[in-house]
């Protein structure tokens, strides 16, 4: 019977290798996935602290961060297609043109 | 014969039963068809065509399987797996019987459902919403315009009426109290006034409709089968499939078909609930009512002329979802103030 | 031990996520790896988010990456010299990358486990069942969940705006 801290340990794991997919590639779309795996982690921090509380919040706030999850996925590909539109590049070294 | 076992037939039952309405549907669809149109259908395999089934079925298992060069070869195979598990995984919640011990060879009764999950409806939701992958990676993998645009527009059809699907589902809970389908039937039980029947149906109408209408789209048929039918006219997503792969598409969606019509049947029309039949026998009731329903399928196929692709999406976006909504929100107003 | 399938799953797809160069199989494999996390869920008594796990992430967020990533056919990250290259061999960023993430797991890992040890931290009873979850959703956190209605009415309205073409490039038709 896994412990509270296995599953912590678990989705401590599973963020430090979204953290690791946003930081390494070079897609900007595989980024925007890396976020969603950083998202999906906490997700399960919330619900694994929420039952050894053995109260509903934990539920409730995954339910709300899955909802904000949702709408920052739309907007962030809205973006990211007119980004494309305007480079042909998914790239995001291909979007520096405001740095010095 | 204790319960583990019996759980492991009663699994492997449903399997083959799934399987077997699948070959019954093809016979039963060529037939009605060919009824509806004053021919007379398969009549020459076997007695009254009824081996038709087998024949399909041999005959595709022979035929050459194609792959074209330029496929993705990984997802060319993986779409038709995920098309046929997610429609068979869909129906292990359905219940189709009451609690039986079938003629008292087992030891506590059984209730005739693969999983009895508190969440049932939530979860044939939830595998329904899984079948667009197989469809949009068919479309994709094949690397072929005209395949890429048909799965394009059916996923596309797909989860526009899976709206209007989760709220025809969610007037069905605000009536029922529960989201256990087996708990949904039982509430079905008994009659008003000795002779109307306690169905969901008579209280939700306006759900049904809603319900089913989105059922058939969801499940790509007639009369929302243009993307499929862009065969007939140009190509549709599983255009480079054959041989099994293609025998794969067609079971995944007649078996949807058979689930949606489950569900329907659990959760309007009373599931196994019948007059003149004892509790056990319940399941004949069942397969009653999923008969008609999909016989009401097939002559819909039969009769309407097809939607085409935006008359299809305006009258799901404009039309079925705000009915939709709109009998959510006078469900909840009736249920709060006659307190069902 | 279904803990440790579920877990090996999620973290072996999501490895797999992140270290994969086509972005299509980048997106099945995140739906692989939610398909762990709901079962995990399910361990932990919360089948309901485990069922909107799948229907929200698994079935629609999903759905639309990939729609994206087929629309826009991706490309595969190339440029020119490192076409063949995997994108796990860029060294500078990612050495740099990677060396973060190693800290941030080391520090999270450290944080996670300075609880006192031995009991298993579920003791308690599960809070109960969907009709108890609906209940304190509407009352304790009905504001909440009206704003977040809004919040995608407007992500909705934002999204559809954003990826428009633009009006002037319109020039035949006469309407959609």
């Amino acid at each position: 019977m896994p412990s509270l801290d296995d599953y912590l340990i678990l989705s401590a794991i599973l963020f430090a290798i979204g953290a690791a997919g946003v930081f390494v590639r070079r897609n900007v779309i595989t980024i925007l996935l890396s976020i969603e795996i950083m998202l999906n982690a906490v997700n399960l921090t919330f619900v694994s602290v929420g039952r050894s509380q053995g109260s509903f919040d934990g539920q409730i706030i995954v339910f709300f961060v899955m909802t904000v999850a949702a709408a920052e996925a739309a907007v962030g590909l809205a973006i990211v297609i007119g980004l494309f539109r305007h480079r042909e590049s998914l790239d995001p070294e291909s979007f520096t043109s405001l740095k010095w | 014969m204790t319960l583990l076992p019996a759980q492991i037939v009663l699994t492997l039952f449903v399997f083959v039963m799934l399987l077997s309405s699948a070959a019954g549907m093809v016979y039963a669809e060529r037939k009605v068809a060919a009824f509806i149109q004053q021919r007379l259908g398969p009549y020459l395999v076997g007695p009254r065509g009824l081996l038709q089934p087998l024949a399909d079925i041999v005959k595709l298992m022979f035929k050459e399987e194609l792959r074209p060069a330029a496929a993705d070869p990984l997802l060319f195979a993986l779409a038709p797996i995920l098309s046929a598990t997610a429609a068979f995984a869909a129906f292990a919640v359905v219940p189709f019987g009451a609690q039986t011990t079938v003629f008292g060879l087992l030891d506590e009764p059984l209730r005739l459902q693969v999983a009895d999950v508190p969440v049932a409806v939530l979860v044939v939701f939830a595998i329904s919403s899984m079948s667009v992958y197989g469809i949009v990676l068919a479309g994709w993998s094949s690397n072929s315009k005209y395949s890429l645009l048909g799965g394009l527009r059916s996923s596309a059809q797909m989860i526009s009426y899976e709206l209007s699907y989760g709220l025809a589902l969610a007037s069905v809970l605000l009536v029922a109290n529960s989201l256990s389908l087996t708990a949904i039937v039982d509430r079905q039980a008994g009659t008003w006034l000795g002779v109307l029947p306690r169905w969901f149906v008579f209280v939700q109408p306006v759900g049904f409709l809603v319900y089913l209408i989105a059922g058939v789209a969801e499940t790509n048929r007639a009369p929302f089968d243009f993307p499929e039918a862009e065969q007939e006219l140009v190509a549709g997503y599983h255009t480079e499939y054959s041989s099994m792969n293609f025998a794969m598409f067609f079971l995944a969606e007649y078996i949807n078909m058979v689930t949606v019509s489950a569900v329907a049947t659990d959760l309007f029309l009373g599931g196994w609930h019948g007059p003149l039949l004892p509790a056990s026998l319940g399941w004949v009731w069942f397969l009653i009512k999923v008969a008609a329903i999909l016989f009401v399928y097939i002559w819909m196929r039969w009769t309407l002329p097809r939607y085409r692709y935006d008359q299809l999406m305006r009258f799901g976006w404009k039309m079925l979802l705000p009915t939709a909504v709109l009998n959510l929100i006078v469900t909840a107003a009736g249920v709060l103030y006659f307190e069902l | 031990m279904l803990f440790y399938v579920f877990g090996a799953v999620a973290i072996g797809a999501s490895l797999l996520v992140i270290a994969q160069r086509n972005p299509i199989y980048s997106v099945l494999l995140l739906i692989a790896s939610f398909a762990a996390l709901s079962g995990l869920y399910v361990l932990l008594d919360a089948e309901f988010v485990a069922a909107i796990q799948i229907i929200v992430y698994a079935g629609a967020i999903m759905v639309l990456f990939l729609f994206v990533v087929m629309l826009l056919n991706a490309p595969h990250e190339e440029t020119a010299e490192d076409i063949r290259m995997h994108p796990l061999r860029h060294y500078g960023p990612m050495r740099f990358g990677a060396l973060l993430a190693l800290a941030l797991l080391v520090e999270l890992l450290w944080a996670v486990t300075r609880g006192q040890p031995g009991p298993d931290g579920f003791e308690r009873a599960s809070a109960g069942s969907v009709a108890g979850l609906g209940q304190v959703l509407f009352t304790e956190y009905a504001f909440a969940f009206e704003v977040t209605s809004v919040l995608i009415l407007v992500a909705m309205v934002g999204a559809v705006v954003l990826a428009r073409r633009d009006v002037k490039e319109k020039r035949t038709g006469p309407g959609s």
